[in-house]
């Protein structure tokens, strides 16, 4: 079913990648008059790296100024409140502590500190003791001090992501899931790109945010040669009812091939412990071992009070994309024409990523491209209604105005049936994507009961037949079949 | 405090299960304002889905679906004049300064409702442990389901979850999901118990299992999930304190995975409410009443403690409405509860506290199987009563009266705390 070269869609960039990097870029694409594309291989975006991210906002003081990541993880840091509220999207700046237990992770840390005054982490503070229990009572008492950086935060990264692409699509970017690039050809100045599945496109220029598969991806355009190494990190999600929720996010002091084991206060409410840092020759290994979950408990129990795996509700895996040397590598192509290389985003690549998207955008002026911005754009999100932060009052006039509001499907999370409604006709048409973007099944029990209603949600809504709707794209299927109907 | 109000009820009971309508069913029939508040389009609770008979030996002396059992409860509880609120979730219950309770409800049908009572029932029932309960390794694949989901989707939605399924936990949902999903043209691989003997009634061990050569693995821990998209294996091995040997490990391969590890009391409205919880059980800490530490809130069934029979759910909802009726109607009650802890080889006690003058029943689970066993009420290390017992195990729930006699023949302190413990002989 090839269509003719005059039949296909012809855009000026396309984004490959529809994770946080590939997101924030065509954020920040859609306010030009430019004809954009966003591409995703699964189901939904941020189904790859993105979602299994800790959610921190950094702070600036890990990495030293020569490196690129370290640049533009202060820039991004300071881009998240107006991003916040004109995307509509949680985010806390409840800070992060580094907390030293020996008088030798002292003098890391104190090293760390005056990076982070070199850096520019605003308000980093070194501590005592006595300030490091002030600033966060959870922290077991051996602590000798550590160091405090105010400008540290937490945010959901799928939700993050999926608010991006809203904006993004409210501004006229067309995205695609389920678009694996399996080939291109450039004639005439123009890439031709292929998907697995055989669908076709035209494009000016390439954006390369493939994440673990960049390397891939790169591969496909003859760009650079090199080799994505997936870094696993698995984390584990406690209940709300947590001892350990701390005020702030705890980092041990770091290694050179890892920020450590943090504790997490998540946006909302939920503690999560994590990650591990492990080189893997899979890419989409996802799983999660008896023994890192062991360690994990260990080194979390070991710097804060209230840590039990009796609190587990559940635990996760996903892969860092790195490079040798550990930094970001975004750069003009230097051997492929109209190609952007946007590779190796690991941490802080979250952080970064508004001012990955700034960055990007400075390349493809740089390669010719002419970006005049569009005359008016559609400003911020609409701000999306949740059930559980609802008082009595606005709840009654929400169900007056959509009765859904009432019908509360997950019950350990408080989500209504207008929520998931809303989510499906968003496209979240998978279990996961409508886990993702209301969190109907992120509780403690863990969709037990509110999945079988959601699928259903999403059968009604979509057309879909139960037995095609997956988990979170093709072969994740959930029903084999349909019994007959009596 | 009687209300005008007409969103006044003198009982609200929250859950329209089996522990719920056998509550309403006293209370209303005694002519107090009852309702009922369900979230599900149906009243029944779980029981709808437990399309299997065996429930209502004990109570009703035949053998019912789970069905036939809940149209039974549930038409004594209309009968009676229950007033029903279905489709309709409990957001929070707030005990006022005026000692009624005020109780806040969503619903698509009645909206944002502001309820008060004069007495609060807890019948919220419970829930499934989940893979991150029990910390299952491996990858994360579609195809993992907690029993009871499994079974709500093929008995109630009629949906079959996979074609070759293997169960984790001897459970007694698992262990009719085995058969059950025999029944729908399932392969059933094994059912893995981390334990050395089952979880579920001996009963269903034989009719579920044995009946149908499906192969139970006691002692083995699962070691690994696989599978990329959709399960593709499980990988299990024999284990000793938890440390598994691999040598005798075994894959087999499967689509689906059903977890029956255990089931939780549903206590986080109870929690946000104030209301203490007992840890043992997972359900709130009653008396001899069975009311919690907040005045006019009861709790009863699964919500309480989790029971093998749906027979003792009820008995234990009628023995909270009379309660309810005693409290409602003022009648002074000898305020002399005696504690009750759980002593050697006992898991729980319920209640947790004892008091002649309104209730002298127990129910208690043993921590370890024992073919026979002597059961012993101490005070401060006196025995004031006992009783042998036979095949105690704690897959099957120890029920006890103290007869009237141990506070008549012996003196009873009335501080010093109660302790039940069993021993094997």
């Amino acid at each position: 079913m090839s269509n003719s070269v005059e039949q296909q869609e012809s855009y000026d960039v396309v984004i490959i990648g529809g994770g946080v990097s590939g997101a924030a870029i065509a954020a920040n694409l859609a306010r030009y008059d430019l004809r954009v594309a966003l591409l995703e291989k699964s189901a939904d975006f941020g189904f790859g790296v993105s979602k299994a991210n800790s959610g921190i906002i950094h702070a600036g003081f890990h990495h030293n100024l020569s490196a690129l990541k370290s640049k533009l993880e202060i820039q991004g840091n300071l881009m998240f409140d107006s991003l916040c509220h004109q995307l509509d999207f949680p985010f806390r700046r409840c800070g992060i502590v580094v907390a030293a237990f020996t008088d030798e992770e002292m003098v890391i840390v104190n090293e760390l500190y005056n990076q982070g005054v070199e850096n520019g982490s605003p308000g980093i503070e070194l501590c005592s003791h006595e300030r490091m229990l002030m600033l966060e009572p959870k922290l077991n008492n051996d602590v000798v001090g550590g160091l405090f950086a105010p400008a540290g935060g937490v945010i959901e990264p799928y939700l993050y992501v999926f608010s991006l692409i809203e904006f993004a699509q409210r501004n006229g970017v067309e995205t695609f899931t389920e678009f694996k690039v399996s080939t291109a050809s450039r004639q005439e100045n123009i890439w031709h790109i292929t998907s697995s599945d055989e669908r076709m496109m035209q494009t000016r220029y390439v954006i390369n945010a493939a994440g673990l598969y960049a390397d891939h991806v790169s591969e496909i355009f003859n760009g650079e040669k090199f080799e994505i190494i997936p870094r696993k990190g698995e984390e584990y999600l406690l209940d709300r009812a947590s001892k350990a929720y701390p005020e702030r996010v705890i980092f041990p002091v770091p290694t050179p091939n890892s920020k450590g084991t943090l504790v997490i206060p998540t946006v909302e409410g939920t503690t999560m412990i994590g990650p591990t840092a492990q080189e893997v020759d899979e890419k989409d290994d996802d799983t999660t071992t008896a023994e890192n979950m062991k360690n994990i408990f260990v080194l979390a129990a070991n710097m804060v009070s209230g840590i039990s795996r009796r609190d587990i509700i559940t635990a996760f895996s996903g892969s860092r994309p790195t490079l040798p040397g550990n930094d970001f590598m975004i750069k003009i192509s230097e051997t492929t024409p109209a190609l952007i290389q946007v590779a190796g985003i690991q941490s802080p690549g979250l952080t970064a990523s508004p001012a990955i998207g700034e960055y990007v955008k400075d390349l493809l002026k740089i390669s010719g491209l002419t970006m005049i911005e569009k005359k008016s754009i559609s400003r911020t999100n609409q701000k999306t209604v949740k059930v559980r932060f609802a008082t009595r009052a606005k709840l009654k006039e929400l169900i007056k105005k959509n009765p859904a509001y009432g019908n509360i499907i997950c019950r350990c999370e408080n989500i209504s049936e207008a929520e998931i409604v809303e989510a499906v006709h968003k496209g979240h048409t998978t279990l996961d994507g409508v886990k993702f973007y209301t969190r109907s099944g992120m509780g403690r029990c863990q969709g037990g009961f509110c999945a079988g209603k959601v699928i259903e949600i999403i059968n009604q809504e979509t057309g879909i037949p139960v037995e095609q709707i997956t988990k979170r794209g093709k072969g994740s299927w959930l029903i084999v079949e349909r019994l007959n109907e009596l | 405090m009687k209300s005008d109000n007409k969103n006044y009820y003198d009982v609200i009971i929250i859950g329209g299960g089996a522990a719920g309508l056998s509550v309403g069913a006293v209370t209303a029939e005694a002519g107090l304002k009852t309702a009922i508040i369900e979230r599900e389009a149906d009243l029944g609770g779980i029981l709808l889905q437990c399309i299997h008979n065996g429930f209502g030996l004990h109570h009703f002396n035949e053998e019912l679906t789970g069905p036939e059992y809940a149209a039974k409860v549930e038409t004594a509880a209309i009968k009676a004049g229950c007033q029903i609120f279905t489709e309709t979730t409990v957001s929070a219950i707030i005990k006022q300064a005026n000692k009624n309770i005020t109780v806040d409800c969503s619903s698509a049908i009645h909206g944002a409702l502001e309820l008060e009572a004069g007495a609060v029932v807890l019948a919220m029932g419970c829930r499934e442990r989940n893979r991150g309960n029990i910390g299952v390794p491996g990858a994360r694949p579609a195809g993992i389901y907690a029993a009871g989901f499994a079974q709500r989707l093929l008995n109630i939605k009629g949906c079959v979850p996979g074609k070759k399924a293997v169960i984790i936990g001897s459970g007694d949902i698992g262990l009719i999901m085995a058969r059950r999903l025999r029944w729908s043209g399932v392969e059933v691989k094994a059912v893995v118990e981390i334990m050395p003997h089952a979880s579920g009634l001996p009963r269903n061990i034989a009719q579920c299992l044995e009946d149908f050569n499906i192969p139970l693995y006691l002692s083995y821990m699962t070691t690994k999930i696989n599978g990329k998209q959709r399960v593709e294996s499980i990988e299990i091995a024999p284990h000793k304190n938890g440390i598994a040997d691999m040598s005798k490990a075994v894959k087999i391969d499967c689509d689906t995975l059903l977890l029956s590890v255990g089931l939780v009391p549903e206590n986080e409205l109870s929690v946000k409410a104030g209301i203490e919880l007992n840890l043992d059980t997972g359900g709130p800490v009653v008396d001899s009443s069975l009311m919690t530490n907040i005045q006019g809130i009861f709790a009863c069934g699964n919500v309480l403690h989790v029971h093998d029979l749906v027979d003792f759910v009820s008995e234990e909802a009628i023995v909270t409405g009379h309660a309810v009726i005693n409290y409602l109607n003022n009648k002074a009650i000898a305020n002399n509860e005696i504690k009750v802890i759980p002593g050697t080889n006992v898991k729980y006690t319920v209640p947790n506290s004892y008091n002649r003058a309104v209730n002298n029943s127990f129910y208690l689970r043993s921590m370890m199987v024992m073919d026979s066993a002597e059961l012993t009420v101490y005070q401060h290390e006196h025995p004031v009563y006992r009783k042998k017992l036979k095949h105690v195990k704690p897959a099957e729930m120890l029920q006890i009266q103290l007869p009237v006699s141990i506070e008549t023949s012996m003196e009873l302190d009335p501080i010093l705390p109660l302790t039940i413990s069993l021993e094997a002989i």
